[in-house]
C-alpha cells in the first residue's frame, strides 16, 4: 500500500476547504506505525482494519491498526488537520468532531467505531468559502485568542444549539463546559452561541 | 498503547461467545470513555477487544408498565433528555446530565458507564503517562505494589469504605442513584442470563483492590432496570464539585423520598464522591423514616449517612461537606412536587 499523503494530492488549504480527493485514503494510520516504516511496508501487529466511514459526505476508505484514533485518522490520513489534539484523553474539547450528527471527542472515538458512520469536521462545517453562520459568530464576537480549541468550540457550538441546549446563557455554559479554553475567551464564546440561537432556523 | 485484537460482533450471544474464544486479556469495549483513555495511559493492557456497539437492540429506553428499563448501550445523554426520566426521576436525569460532558455523554452508555474506573491520580499515573518515569505505586493498577496515595496527594480520597491497600473514589453519579434506587442489571454470560441488584456489582477494595467488580469473566450487562416509585418525583442528585460544570464529584448524594404532609414515610439515599464504591446510607434513611423533615432533622441525618467516615491528610473536609450535601439535597427534594 502507498502510505504517503503527498501522493493523494491532499495540501493542508485543500484539505480545509473539503476538497480534498479523499475517496481513496489507504494512508498511514498512526504516528507509530509511522515509526515502524522503514520500506514500503506498514505493519500492524494485530492485523489490519479495512474501514468505510463517510467525512464531511464522501464515502471514504482506510486502512488501519486498531488502535488508532479518530483524531489521529482524521490528521494524519485524511490530512483534515482542524480537529486538535489538546490532551488526548477526553478532557479538553479541541478535538470535537460531530459522529451521526452527534458531537463526541475524537481522541477517545476508535476510528474503527466509525465504519459505517458519517463524521463531520469543522473542514464539513462551511459551505464551500462561505463561513457557516457560527464561524462567522466566532469572528464577530472575538471569540477566540490563539485559535487552537476553536474548531473544537466550534463544532460543540454548533451541536449544543442543534440540541436545544443553547437556551440561557448558563445552559450554554453547562453544555459547553467540556470544551476549555486558555486563553479565555469564554465570553465571547457565549455571546456567539446566544447570538447564533437568537437568530433560529436551521444551524 | 499495547497492540490488539478487535472484532464487532452483532448480538449479544455471539459477543459473549468472543469472549470465551478470544481467551485471556479480553474486554468488551462500548463508548470506550474509561478504556481507551486508561488504555492510552496503559493502565489498561487489553489484548482483545470485544466492541459491543453494533449490537442492535440494545438501546431502547422503555418507561412504560412498573419499572424503567434501559438497554445497556443507550447512551447517558439519550438516558438524561428522556421526558418521562425528567419529569418523574429527576435524580436519575441529574446524575447523568451533571455528569462529564455532552460530548462524552453522547459515547459513554448507561450500561459501561457502571463500570468507569476510579480516576485516582496515583491509578492513572500508568506506564503511558505524561509523567511515566516516575510512576507511583498502586495496588489497584499493579496488585502488590503498594498504596501511594496514602500518605500522600489525598484531597480527592475516599473517607468511606477504604483498606490500607487503597483509598480510591469511585468515580460515578448514575451507580449511586441507581442504588439509591434499588436498580438491578440483566446479565448475559455463557451460561445464560441472570439478574444482579446494582449495589452487588461493586466489591469493597479491601486486600484486593484490583477487583472492583463482582460480574464474571465473560458475562455483560444487556440492560439497568429501575422499579418504579412515588419517590422518584421528589428526588434529586445533588453534586458539589470545585468547578460548576464538567468535574468529578467532591461530595454528592442521590436522595429520593415519600412524604406524607412532612412526614418522610420512605427515603432513599446514597452517596458518591466520598466512599469506594457508590455508597447507601441506611442510617441515615432510618433517622428520616416516620419523622418530620426538618434542616435540622435533614442534618442530623445527613451526620448519620458520614458515620464511620475516616478521614487522611487532606480530605478531612470531606466529613462535613459531605453532610451537608446530603442535608442540601434532602431539603431539594422535599421541596419537588407532591406527586
Amino acid at each position: 500500500m502507498d502510505g504517503d499523503e503527498t501522493s493523494l494530492g491532499v495540501t493542508r488549504r485543500a484539505a480545509i476547504r473539503g476538497t480534498a480527493a479523499l475517496t481513496v485514503a489507504s494512508v498511514l494510520p498512526t504516528s507509530e506505525a509511522a515509526a515502524e516504516r522503514t520500506t514500503e511496508q506498514v505493519t500492524f501487529p494485530n492485523g489490519a482494519l479495512d474501514i468505510r466511514p463517510i467525512v464531511n459526505g464522501r464515502p471514504v476508505t482506510a486502512r488501519i491498526d486498531p488502535r488508532t484514533s479518530l483524531l489521529d485518522l482524521l490528521r494524519e490520513s485524511f490530512a483534515l488537520t482542524g480537529a486538535k489534539k489538546g490532551c488526548d484523553h477526553g478532557q479538553c474539547g479541541a478535538c470535537t468532531v460531530h459522529v451521526d450528527g452527534h458531537r463526541v471527542v475524537s481522541c477517545l472515538t476508535l476510528a474503527a467505531k466509525v465504519d459505517g458512520h458519517a463524521v463531520t469536521t469543522i473542514e464539513g462545517l462551511s459551505d464551500g468559502e462561505r463561513l457557516h453562520p457560527m464561524q462567522q459568530a466566532f469572528i464577530d464576537h472575538d471569540a477566540l485568542q490563539c485559535g487552537y480549541c476553536t474548531p473544537g468550540q466550534i463544532m460543540a457550538a454548533v451541536a449544543c444549539v442543534r440540541e436545544g441546549n443553547a437556551t440561557s446563557r448558563a445552559r450554554i455554559r453547562d453544555y459547553m463546559s467540556g470544551n476549555i479554553c486558555r486563553c479565555g475567551a469564554y465570553v465571547g464564546i457565549v455571546a456567539a452561541i446566544e447570538a447564533v440561537a437568537a437568530k433560529g432556523g436551521r444551524v | 498503547m499495547q497492540p490488539f485484537s478487535y472484532v464487532r460482533p452483532d448480538s449479544p450471544e455471539s459477543a459473549v461467545a468472543a469472549f470465551t474464544a478470544a481467551g485471556p486479556g479480553t474486554r468488551f469495549i462500548a463508548g470506550g470513555t474509561t478504556l481507551y483513555d486508561l488504555m492510552k495511559l496503559r493502565v489498561e493492557r487489553p489484548a482483545h477487544l470485544i466492541d459491543v456497539t453494533a449490537i442492535k437492540g440494545l438501546d431502547h429506553i422503555e418507561t412504560g408498565g412498573d419499572r424503567l428499563r434501559f438497554g445497556a448501550l443507550a447512551p447517558m445523554s439519550a438516558v438524561a433528555e428522556n421526558p418521562v426520566v425528567l419529569r418523574d426521576y429527576p435524580v436519575l436525569a441529574e446524575s447523568l446530565s451533571k455528569a462529564a460532558s455532552q460530548q462524552l455523554r453522547n459515547m459513554a452508555t448507561v450500561g459501561g458507564n457502571l463500570f468507569q474506573r476510579t480516576r485516582c491520580l496515583y491509578f492513572r499515573n500508568g506506564a503511558g503517562s505524561t509523567s511515566a518515569g516516575t510512576t507511583y505505586a498502586c495496588n489497584k493498577r499493579e496488585p502488590g505494589t503498594g498504596c501511594a496515595a496514602l500518605g500522600g496527594i489525598d484531597r480527592g480520597q475516599a473517607i468511606l469504605g477504604q483498606s490500607d491497600a487503597c483509598t480510591a473514589v469511585s468515580p460515578g453519579d448514575w451507580p449511586v442513584a441507581l442504588v439509591a434506587l434499588d436498580a438491578y442489571v440483566e446479565v448475559l454470560g455463557s451460561s445464560g442470563t441472570r439478574t444482579v441488584p446494582v449495589t452487588d456489582l461493586y466489591r469493597l477494595p479491601g486486600n484486593t483492590p484490583h477487583l472492583e467488580f463482582t460480574l464474571q469473566p465473560g458475562e455483560i450487562v444487556t440492560a439497568i432496570v429501575v422499579p418504579k416509585t412515588r419517590a422518584g418525583r421528589r428526588s434529586t442528585y445533588h453534586k458539589i464539585r470545585d468547578r460548576e460544570s464538567y468535574a468529578f464529584a467532591l461530595a454528592s448524594a442521590a436522595v429520593a423520598l415519600d412524604m406524607d404532609g412532612n412526614t418522610v414515610t420512605r427515603a432513599h439515599v446514597a452517596l458518591g464522591g466520598v466512599a469506594t464504591r457508590p455508597w447507601r446510607a441506611s442510617a441515615a434513611e432510618g433517622a428520616l423514616v416516620g419523622h418530620q423533615l426538618t434542616a435540622e432533622t435533614a442534618l442530623t441525618a445527613a451526620r448519620a449517612a458520614m458515620s464511620g467516615a475516616r478521614p487522611g491528610r487532606l480530605n478531612g473536609f470531606k466529613i462535613e461537606l459531605g453532610a451537608r450535601t446530603v442535608a442540601d439535597a434532602l431539603m431539594i427534594a422535599a421541596d419537588r412536587s407532591r406527586a
